[in-house]
């Protein structure tokens, strides 16, 4: 089973464009990531807030709602988030243009 | 004052039973009153006392129980490590990120995630799903359907109905039209009361605002665009009247009789001037005259429409004049309408007759009845008269730089609209206002709304440019509103339009030369073969044409033929007539018994 997940995650992070991957739990702690410590922690802590903030929204708008994905595209790249109950699994892409 | 009363008891009495009885009172003492005392006291009046009757209430506060808030911060720096585990310490926190590795929902849930999170991947490498398209093309301005609307309907007031001669709107952004009215059938009878012209304000019409009483009818009339209560007209006898709407309805000033035209004024308009004061007036009696209000015993300046290049002008070769036109940006300048189709071109300023009028167009078959310049570019005017609308350049004097094809019903005015530069309206007999947009469609009107049953006779532009105001045969007037595109110009309208007049008036031009060389050609031809015709040639100088001479030569032979005839036909009936007296005696020889 696990090594089964270390293959998915290794087949996203090698495809074309992305920047880096992170795991991170309900509590804001990051279990898996191909990036340095800091930038770990730091996209950790803001997105793990974020991706909340956004499931309440969703939730407050519409209580049988639930948020699915959440994208935020800037100048430089996309982070891509799937949420989850219990863990995040967040992806830094350079989208092709 | 000291009272003491003593009660006694018994002491074996102490604690008895009280046996109750009536007892009457019995007074223990009195005292009077002393005047002696009175001395200590002042009397008191008034006596100043409150009174309150009111309900007795009580104020008391209570709060319930509330939550106390207080902020706080803290930073986190990294995730919310459980306290047994030291986040400096490498070893313990791989420990836990192992330990949470291995449970069992890890796995699940990150297969979905995973593929999720794949899918998008995928996506993001095949399309920019987020890629602007046709930034860079400016939006194209929807086309909006030309419409025009009847906003309002003023009748003429009086039981005759006269037509409507002259219209002005009010300089105060135009919230008032007045409207003149005359009867132009010539010598028709016309009773006094029916002079009148109105003043309409737009909102209202049921009532004008102004009825104007002039001795004579009015047949144009203007208001002076910087002092909104002066007005001039041109009255039917020929003289020019001033206005102050302030005054009454009565004119302040007239013209006198000699001095005035000699046939109806058929416009006049204001002119710049220092004053502010002065206005000319044309009629079709040939003549301009220039006037100034404040002194109307005479006129400023006269100028005779005499177009031929004699040294001396005369009022028997003047040319009647329909229409003036004024550019307010051109002081000195000024243009005019003729009777026989003419367009003349002044200048104020000329010392001699030939050097004020300094140029002339052929334009109509008729008189002209409308004269404008386009507000954007003065040198191309628009003139309307028979059945056509042309529109000429300053430049191009033998020929019109664009028209409109004959129309069916004869047109009777026109004008530019002030605001969009490349519209213009013409009025038509048939009661139709056509609006020509030039660069929508140069062969055909944009819109032609039927306005009426009667034929038009005049229309007036607001100068805010949605109004147009339109008058009838019968004396009705109607205020048309049109939609933004026909009263609002675009960007790029003005240069378009300038390409437009340029390719006209250039291709004139070329006619032109063209025309002025075949011609030259002609003469030269003809020059040298006159020097031979000159011997045999000796006083018919009068028509040389020898079309014209062959059809005289063919009229002279029918007619004495014809005459021949006659003499012929005569001459047998005077014969049967004798014949006839002849066996006139026989007969009566035989009827008298």
């Amino acid at each position: 089973m696990s090594n089964e997940i270390e293959e998915t995650m290794k087949r996203i992070q090698s495809h074309k464009g992305v920047v880096g991957t992170i795991v991170v739990n309900s509590e804001g702690i990051p279990i898996k990531s191909t990036l340095d410590n800091t930038t770990t922690v730091q996209y950790s802590g803001l997105i793990s807030s974020l991706a909340d903030k956004a499931r309440s929204v969703v939730r407050d708008l519409d209580p049988s709602n639930d948020l699915t994905f959440l994208r935020i595209r800037s100048k430089k790249h996309e982070i891509m988030v799937a949420p989850d109950k219990e863990f995040i699994l967040i992806v830094i892409q350079n989208p092709t243009e | 004052m000291d009272l003491t009363f003593p009660y006694e008891k018994k002491r074996s009495e102490f604690g008895k039973q009280c046996m109750f009885n009536d007892r009457g009172p019995e007074l223990i003492d009195s005292c009077p009153s002393s005047l002696r005392v009175s001395v200590d006291f002042i009397r008191r009046n008034p006596v100043n006392t409150g009174v309150q009757n009111s309900k007795i209430q009580a104020e008391h506060e209570i709060n319930t129980y509330r939550a106390e808030y207080s902020n706080a911060l803290m930073n986190h720096v990294e995730g919310g490590w459980p306290k047994d585990v030291n986040i400096a310490d490498e070893e313990q926190t791989k420990r836990y990120r192992r330990k949470v590795e291995k449970d069992e929902s890890y796995a699940h849930i990150m297969q979905q995630l995973c593929k999720n999170m794949e899918n998008c991947i995928l996506q993001n490498n095949a399309i920019n799903i987020y890629q602007q398209y046709y930034t860079d093309v400016e939006p194209t301005p929807l086309t909006e359907p030309c419409t025009a609307r009847t906003v309002n309907v003023f009748q003429d007031q009086s039981s005759l109905k006269r037509p409507v001669t002259n219209m002005s709107w009010s300089p105060d952004g135009g919230s008032r039209v007045i409207v003149c009215h005359c009867n132009l059938v010539y010598q028709a009878n016309i009773q006094s009361k029916h002079h009148h012209s109105y003043v309409w304000e737009l909102e209202n019409p049921n009532t004008p605002q102004m009825i104007l009483n002039p001795p004579t009818q009015s047949v144009c009339i203007e208001y002076n665009q910087k002092d909104q209560n002066s007005l001039v007209s041109g009255q039917y006898n020929g003289q020019v009247a001033v206005w102050d709407v302030r005054r009454g309805n009565e004119p302040v000033d007239f013209s006198v009789m000699e001095c005035s035209h000699r046939d109806p004024v058929n416009s006049i308009l204001w002119i710049n001037s220092k004053s502010g004061t002065e206005f000319f007036s044309g009629s079709t009696d040939g003549t301009l005259k220039w006037w100034d209000t404040r002194k109307m015993k005479d006129p400023l300046e006269t100028l005779i429409l005499d177009a031929s290049k004699s040294e001396e002008q005369s009022i028997s070769n003047a040319l009647g004049c329909s229409i003036l036109e004024y550019e307010h940006t051109i002081p000195t300048r000024f243009m005019v309408g003729t009777e026989n189709g003419y367009v003349i071109s002044c200048n104020r300023k000329g010392k001699a007759p030939n050097e004020k009028m300094m140029a002339r167009y052929h334009t109509h078959y008729g008189p002209v009845l409308a004269l404008q310049r386009n507000a954007a570019f003065v040198k191309n005017f628009l003139t309307v008269g028979d059945w056509t609308a042309r529109i000429w350049s300053e430049d191009c004097k033998e020929s019109a730089i664009m028209w409109t094809s004959y129309h069916k019903a004869r047109l009777s005015d026109g004008a530019w609209s002030p605001t969009r530069y490349s519209v213009f309206y013409t009025a038509r007999s048939d009661g139709i206002l056509d609006v020509w947009d030039l660069l929508q469609d140069q062969h055909a009107a944009t819109i032609g709304v039927k306005i009426s049953d009667e034929p038009l006779t005049k229309l007036k532009t607001n100068e805010g440019g949605r109004l147009i105001c339109v008058g009838n045969q019968i004396g009705t007037t109607y205020i048309i509103e049109f939609s933004d595109n026909l009263s609002y110009s675009n960007k790029n309208d003005k240069a378009l339009l300038t390409a437009i007049f340029e390719r006209e008036t250039r291709r004139e031009k070329i006619l032109e030369a063209r025309n002025r060389e075949i011609r030259l050609k002609q003469r030269t031809a003809r020059s040298s073969t006159q020097l031979a015709e000159e011997q045999v040639d000796t006083d018919d100088t009068s028509f040389e044409d020898p079309n014209v001479v062959a059809a005289e030569q063919e009229f002279f032979a029918i007619i004495e033929r014809e005459t021949k005839v006659e003499e012929e036909e005569e001459e047998e009936e005077e014969g049967q007539e004798n014949l006839e007296l002849l066996q006139g005696f026989d007969t009566e020889d035989e009827v008298k018994p």
